[in-house]
């Protein structure tokens, strides 16, 4: 048995926490539970999911204002003693709103709200979310959906030297379908322990919906825990 | 009582591409001298405060925190004295 226990943070307006929550509980057979965002602890949960979805309607900037829920001061907490904290699409958004992440996520280049597959390249294999492309999986490129109107990631230079000295990118569409500042399609911490994505992995876990490319993200994070 | 009215706008350096899409139609309208067009956001906070300057700090406070991204944004304000109007 695994020793992961996935906590799926669901906030006013999240929209794949279920998608998330089926992907672990149902596919991948993993100790998984809601997290509500007034809860003030994350409890024994020792991954965190922020999902995608509109939380608050994307009032103000996507993810400002969830950036200031309840549970996030303990995620916070978590992540800042290593804990693993995952941030797909709305999460993304969140997690750089909350400084777990550097940079910000700007409206797409085109203005349009853009929802299809992509090709991401995978940039670093050896971290805790993408550890399972190294081994029998051995793919350097995955196909999964996105489906955002603000994906358009920017950061400074600094920051961006920063990612290529210690291979924060983990993620680079082929495609680039945002606008998104050299390609970036998904980062982690300096640290490894924080990543954040625009892509849905969660969306591309069962060959029922097109495609399981974006299981073996999760399926690192599992394996990095056992 | 204060009024503090605030523009936060895309920082100089980020392209504003809703602020372009909007030049594009201010052209097509046929004024050709409007150069450049920016798109921001225009938010008014009501502050039961003792001063001008208490009321300042609050703003400012707000603005870095919460309704400014410094990343991507830049903000200003004003204050307001409401003082001495029927509330």
């Amino acid at each position: 048995m695994s020793r992961a226990k996935f906590g799926i943070i669901v906030f006013p307006g999240s929209n794949c926490d279920h998608d998330a929550y089926n992907v672990l509980k149902n596919v991948l057979k993993q100790d998984t539970e809601f997290l509500w965002h007034k809860d003030s602890t994350i409890g024994d949960r020792n991954v965190i999911v922020a999902p995608g979805g509109f939380s608050y309607g994307d009032y103000l900037r996507c993810g400002a204002i969830a950036r200031f829920s309840n549970i996030m001061k303990d995620v916070v907490r978590f992540a800042n003693n290593g804990g693993i904290v995952m941030g797909i699409c709305n999460g993304f958004q969140i997690l750089c709103e909350a400084g777990l992440l550097p940079g910000a996520l700007l409206r797409n280049a085109n203005l349009k709200f853009v929802c299809r597959n992509v090709t991401l390249n995978i940039e670093n294999k050896k971290t805790i979310f993408t550890s399972s492309f190294n081994g029998s999986i051995n793919k350097d490129k995955i196909t999964v959906p996105v489906a955002h109107a603000d994906g358009n990631y920017i950061c400074t230079a600094e920051t961006y030297d920063e990612f290529l000295a210690n291979q924060q990118v983990l993620f680079r569409y082929e495609d680039n379908p945002n606008g998104s500042f050299e390609n970036i399609a998904g980062i982690a911490n300096k640290k490894g322990n924080v990543m954040g994505m625009m892509p849905h992995p969660e969306r591309a876990s069962e060959d029922l919906v097109g495609g399981h490319d974006g299981r073996h993200i999760f399926e690192s994070v599992i394996q990095s825990l056992n | 009582m204060y009024k503090a009215k605030i523009k936060i706008t895309l920082r100089k350096s980020i392209l504003d591409p809703q602020g372009k899409a909007v030049g594009h139609s201010i052209q097509s309208l046929g004024y050709k001298n409007v150069k450049d067009t920016r798109i921001g956001k225009f938010i008014e906070l009501e502050i039961d405060s003792k001063s001008a300057d208490e009321a300042k700090k609050i703003t400012d406070e707000v603005c870095s925190k919460l309704l400014a991204n410094p990343i991507m944004e830049d903000f200003e304000f004003e204050i307001i004295s409401l003082n001495g109007k029927s509330k």
